[in-house]
């Protein structure tokens, strides 16, 4: 492994946890209505939504504003796509979207998913990007930390009959969280030489003598809150992996942090919000090994080499020759291992921004990812769905083990009783019925879009299901999702993956708001230390992730095995 | 009053054992299967496992074998709910076998005040809450009732096991009759306050018998979340044969269902009843019947307890430890009013005051006519006699009253009358004072509204009962001591006994308020009591453990019935909550910890003859893939049977903190649940192997 990786992912490690109290107390701040500086503007919007900023919401009426909003939103969005022909701002003259695609284009941009099954500068005018695309990269992104704080109120209050209000939630996101961030970073990153321009494209002779047309445009701007909302979707085709989306290390290192940075620094706000940090620090430290883990068994395959050219005698280790590893796919300017890390950062957290091709780590390195999605994203996670989808294990470890200190299950002073429980399961069961469910029908019916042979041919389409459902965006390139059929199950997987989970979290965010707290004492379950640590990693292992075992076996742990007896397909 | 326990149950008791043989058998009925929705699963999948092997064409012998022990799966788990279903029987049966056959006679018409009844004979099952029934020596007592008319000894052996015969009167604190007792002296004329099936033997007997045993809270949720695993184990299973497909593996049908039923969590789903009825049946060994399970489970959550000091914290008795006269009032006049007012007291106290000034001063008692009797109630806190004016030893004396109680209660009533002069008031908080400090319980001698003394009565801590504490407080479970003393002396007797808190000069209302106020707090309280007036806190506390010798409105109001009247079993009661909410936790780890195992068993059997390399995800070795799905659910189906007397016995509690517990649990049942099923089935598998059967 050359030290230039293992310093980046040091750097990283330090930048995020150095962020985490910062972020968790500023976060924490402009949700309990500290922040005020830009009232003008808040007001105006809560009229014009028939509300205010003092008005509060059962958890029924803000789950149903949550739908309302993302159904306006998904409606605009397949509207705008439809009709993008007749619409001004389309220099291309590109035509109204199918009606699949444009379907599948909503549904992934206002789930914070942004897959897409499309060539971007080839399929959507100007308009669409920016009145569509854009606006949901900030507000699918606000809908997903209004719900984690919704659900932190939850266990917050006590005897209280509402969560929170929907719109306020949305709007102070937005204005005060994501907005900021994101002009800083992207002057940040235009500091750095990320292109922030309206220009024409540029006709430039190559030194071959060959005539190439490089595209710019308002690049900077975008990419901050594609990593920092953990929308993913790339300004480019190839995404971070284009030298003017990501032109330095250090810029590749900026993109990491701020993907990252939302939903740990919201393990923080929580800790704050329900009166013990160290709760929160609990949560983050399983996320943490998670995510450890995970990169470990990565970077394990990954730094051998291929082993079918170690066979052959090519010398793959990092020297000072060369950074190591196995380079096809990678992001050859920052090396293997730095190449991997975006890899397990970008699907640990559902970014879904790349670097190097997925489909071209090694199956080891490939598998990881896919776990990590499959886990449903909760090391880190999708802003807010990361700290709320842990939260639905946290119940479950909780109740599966909290009776064996001789109490019925409490967290945080709350019981979990069975509605609860019939609750939790409901969120649990959308990854399994979309992965399993909307997969074998992809599987029975839309084979051929499968590109390769053999198990990593299975990878590619268990990788998209996954992807989709876990709000993800990613792909295993070779995939060929563009089809009627994939257009419509990966956008029901999409939808299912986010609102099956968010409803009845939010219906237990009300029922826990709902409950009396029970003082800690020397009798309750201890969720402040590291045994609950090591219990919260077990259950997501044990529950999220074995379920998915057989698929695992079937695709990236066959291709290693085979790969290893020197069998290609 | 002795402890008695029922003779536990032997764990493998030969006739429960075959009675649970059969019942195992008749469980398999659908409709009581559906109870339970992982073990019906499981049947469900072995029925198709049936239907299988036998129109196999290839295989046919470990399709067999593996559809044999489908069904021994489901078998093993009926016969876990039978045994323990048996052994709460054995001792319910115990319980009722004198009452069936009882005979009333029901009250048809009365005359003064139920002084003469008329009566006609009805079988006890046709009594009605209301009846009145009428009870002479040697009947036996119908129905759970009220004493409404009559004294009379009681024989409550067949209940509680003890011997010595109890008082049961009408009025008073000593009412409550319970059915299947026997009348040993004079007449009582009972109400009986329920209705057939209702009683509280009715109702444990259901809470045992699996086919109407309510699911309690708990025991819902748990269920949810096995049936969302089982949900989520069908959709991984029944869409595997179409993702193998891709890489053209063939998975037979036989090898999906076995792979579907060891997943789901049929340990804790064949053993979750098991607990449930053992739970109940350690309640029943200690002599407490609980009224719901509920209340079995609440007494897990306790945080709280309200403890009564007398006969809990302190021995019961408190004894008169010597007279304390005010300034100008001789010891003697102090102890003469003293053993006036006592004469009828019952109480250990009482008897003690008695005793004391006979010793010393050496006094007869006069005629009874003379002296008219005020019993101690709760609410005044006073009691005294009243002496009409007479002669005895020879004295004409006149009409005199003599009360005795708490200080601030005789202060309140004789500066009714009149404002104390000189030094008295004082003189009297010191004594009063002298006394608390030391930890004794001072009551203050008034006669005619004078002020003479003070008895200073000694409390005795019970040995052992400060280490209790101590475990309470390590467990999180915080003491209070109810107790109708002074402040002062309340908090020398805490300080003593080491309890968290106390609550002095209660009153049932205090206890009452005491009780709303944790509960606002979020806190879940336990208390015991016996009397009309405990009626309301027991109702109102989470876990209300009403002494049997109580009133029937006490019995009513609480949720629990402890037999022998013991209220120190209150810390019992919590422990053994805790244990079954601990077994159920325990059990439920295990099992679904046992997956990994049963995970690398199965999957590299189902796609080795596709991937000869995923032999490396074989980590056991097993030999064949037959003889490895065969060992698997082997191992799945002999784990209930090997787990049935945890089930039943409980997991062992040691009290301590919860930081402890989950420490020593998560490695015994959480780790212990990773590792055992490598060993098992590696061993079953060398067997399988070795015998050929796979």
């Amino acid at each position: 492994m050359d030290a230039n990786g293992l310093l980046t992912i040091v750097v990283f490690c330090a930048l995020v946890l150095a962020l985490t109290p910062l972020l968790g107390r500023y976060m924490t701040a402009v949700f309990d209505g500290q922040v005020k500086g830009l009232g003008w503007l808040e007001r105006p919007i809560y009229r014009l939504c028939g509300t205010s900023a003092d008005e509060e919401q059962h958890w029924s009426r803000y789950a149903l504003s949550l739908l309302a909003f993302s159904a306006v939103g998904m409606l605009l969005l397949y509207a705008l796509q439809r009709l993008q022909g007749g619409l001004p701002w389309n220099p291309a003259g590109l035509a109204a979207v199918a009606p699949d695609l444009a379907f599948n284009t909503a549904a992934s941009f206002v789930t914070n998913t942004n897959w897409q099954s499309y060539g971007g500068e080839t399929t959507l005018s100007y308009l669409t990007q920016m009145a569509g695309m854009t606006v949901q990269n900030f507000v699918s992104a606000a809908t997903g930390i209004a719900v984690a704080i919704a659900l932190i109120r939850g266990f917050a209050r006590h005897s209280a009959r509402t969560v929170g209000n929907f719109t306020v939630d949305v709007t102070r996101a937005v204005l005060y969280l994501l907005l900021p961030l994101c002009v800083v970073g992207a002057l940040a990153l235009v500091a750095l030489g990320v292109p922030q321009n309206l220009s024409a494209y540029t006709s430039v002779t190559t030194l071959e003598g060959a005539q190439q047309l490089i595209a710019q445009g308002p690049v900077a701007s975008q990419m901050m809150i594609k990593h920092l909302g953990t929308n993913g979707g790339g300004f480019f085709n190839v995404n971070a992996a284009h030298p003017f989306e990501n032109p330095s290390a250090l810029t590749n290192l900026i993109h990491m942090v701020a993907i990252f940075a939302i939903g740990a620094g919201l393990t923080n706000t929580f800790g704050r919000m329900v009166g013990s940090q160290r709760q929160g620090w609990m949560i983050l430290t399983a996320m943490t090994i998670l995510f450890g883990l995970s990169l470990a068994v990565a970077l394990g395959a990954e730094v051998q080499g291929h082993p079918l050219l170690a066979a052959h005698g090519i010398d793959q280790l990092a020297s000072p020759w060369q950074s190591g590893g196995f380079l096809e796919g990678k992001e050859v300017r920052f090396g293997v291992v730095t190449s991997v890390l975006f890899s397990i950062v970008t699907t640990a957290a559902s970014c879904g921004a790349v670097i190097a091709m997925h489909d071209s780590l090694l199956p080891l390195a490939g598998m990881m990812p896919l776990l990590n999605m499959m886990l449903g994203e909760v090391i880190i996670g999708g802003v807010g769905a990361g700290l709320y989808g842990m939260m639905l294990f946290v119940l479950l470890a909780v109740f599966i083990a909290g009776l064996m200190v001789g109490r019925t299950p409490e967290y945080l002073g709350k019981k979990i009783e069975g509605r609860d429980m019939t609750l939790a399961l409901l969120a649990i069961l959308a990854f399994p019925l979309c992965i399993f469910g909307l997969g074998s029908i992809a599987m029975v019916w839309g084979q051929g879009a499968i590109q390769d042979a053999g198990p990593h041919g299975l990878s590619e389409l268990v990788y998209a299901y996954v992807s989709a459902t876990a709000n993800n965006g990613s792909a295993f390139a070779g995939f060929s999702a563009n089809t009627l059929l994939h257009n419509i199950l990966l956008g029901l997987a999409m939808l299912a993956g986010r609102f099956m989970v968010i409803i009845p979290l939010l219906a237990i965010a009300g029922a826990m708001a709902a409950r009396k707290t029970i003082p800690p004492s020397a009798g309750t379950f201890p969720t402040d230390g590291g045994l609950f640590v090591v219990l919260l990693i077990m259950v997501v292992l044990v529950i999220g992730g074995l379920t998915f075992f057989p698929l695992l076996a079937l695709g990236p742990l066959a291709e290693h095995l085979t790969l290893a007896a020197g069998t290609l397909f | 009053m002795s402890i008695h326990h029922p003779a536990p149950v032997r764990l493998w008791d030969r006739a429960i054992l075959a009675q649970a043989g059969r019942a195992a058998v008749c469980k398999l009925d659908p409709r009581q299967m559906v109870r339970n929705p992982v073990m019906f699963a499981t049947a469900v999948v072995a029925v198709v496992a049936t239907v299988l092997s036998l129109t196999a064409t290839s295989h046919q012998g470990v399709m067999s074998q593996i559809t044999l022990w489908l069904w021994f799966t489901v078998l093993f788990a009926n016969f876990a709910e039978a045994i323990a279903e048996g052994r709460g029987k054995a001792q319910a049966d115990s319980l009722r076998r004198t009452k069936s056959e009882a005979v009333a006679r029901r009250v048809v018409s009365a005359e003064s005040a139920l002084e003469m009844t008329t009566c006609e004979s009805v079988p006890a099952e046709a009594l009605r809450a209301g009846d009145l029934v009428e009870c002479k020596a040697g009947d036996l007592i119908p129905g759970d009732g009220d004493v409404v008319f009559g004294i009379a000894t009681v024989d409550e052996s067949a209940i509680t096991g003890e011997s010595a015969p109890v008082i049961r009167e009408s009025g008073g604190d000593r009412s409550a009759v319970t059915g299947g007792t026997r009348v040993i002296s004079d007449r009582i004329v009972v109400k009986i306050t329920c209705n057939p099936g209702e009683s509280f033997l009715d109702r444990m007997i259901t809470l045992v018998e699996g086919a109407k045993r309510q699911k309690t809270p708990n025991e819902i949720a748990l269920t949810i979340l096995l049936v969302g695993l089982t949900l989520i184990f069908l959709l991984v299973v029944a869409s595997l044969p179409v993702f193998a497909s891709w890489s053209r593996v063939d998975i037979p049908l036989m090898f999906l269902a076995a792979l579907f039923v060891t997943l789901i969590p049929t340990t804790i789903g064949g053993l979750l009843s098991a607990i449930g009825i053992a739970g109940m049946d350690r309640l029943v060994t200690f002599n407490v019947i609980a009224k719901s399970g509920r209340a079995v489970e609440a007494a897990g959550d306790i945080d709280v307890l309200l403890l009564d000091k007398t006969g809990t914290i302190t021995l019961g008795a408190r004894q008169a430890a010597e007279f304390v006269p005010l300034g100008g009032i001789s010891e003697r006049d102090l102890a003469e009013a003293a053993f006036l007012s006592s004469l009828a007291d019952d109480t250990p106290e009482g008897k003690s005051v008695v005793l004391l000034a006979r010793q010393r001063f050496g006094f007869q008692a006069p005629p009874t006519e003379d002296l008219s009797f005020i019993p101690f109630s709760a609410h005044t806190r006073i009691s005294g006699v009243t002496i009409r004016g007479a002669s005895w030893g020879g004295v004409m004396t006149a009409t005199s009253e003599i009360r005795k109680g708490a200080s601030d209660a005789i202060l309140r009533l004789v500066t009714q009358t009149r404002e104390l002069t000189g030094s008295i008031g004082r003189d009297l908080a010191q004594a009063v004072e002298r006394v608390a400090r030391s930890g004794g319980t001072p009551l203050v001698v008034a006669r005619d509204g004078h002020l003479l003394g003070v008895i200073h009565l000694k409390d005795t801590i019970k040995p052992g009962i400060r280490d209790r504490f101590a475990t309470l407080r390590a467990m999180g479970i915080r003491t209070v001591m109810i107790t109708g003393d002074n402040p002062l002396t309340a908090a020398a007797i805490a300080a003593e006994a080491g309890v968290d808190d106390f609550l002095a000069e209660a009153t049932p209302e205090r206890k009452l308020e005491l009780i709303r106020q944790y509960q606002q707090g979020g806190r879940l309280v336990a208390m015991c009591g016996d009397g009309s007036n405990d009626a309301p806190a027991l109702a109102q506390a989470d876990v209300g453990v009403a002494m049997n010798t109580g009133t029937q409105a006490a019995r009513e109001a609480g949720n629990m019935v402890d037999l022998d009247s013991d209220p120190t079993k209150l810390i019992e009661v919590v422990m053994i909550g805790k244990q079954l909410l601990m077994s159920r936790g325990a059990l439920t780890t295990f099992s679904i910890a046992n997956d990994v195992a049963k995970y690398f068993a199965i999957i590299p059997a189902l796609f080795i003859t596709a991937f000869p390399q995923l032999q490396a995800l074989n980590v056991m070795g097993l030999a064949s893939p037959q003889s490895a799905v065969l060992s698997a659910i082997i191992f799945n189906a002999l784990v209930i049977i090997a787990l049935i007397p945890l089930a039943l016995k409980g997991v062992r509690y040691r009290p301590g903190d919860a930081a402890t517990i989950l420490r020593r649990n998560l490695l015994v049942y959480g780790v212990g649940g990773l590792v055992v099923p490598f060993i098992g089935i590696k061993l079953i598998d060398l067997l399988v192997s070795g015998l050929g059967l796979a």
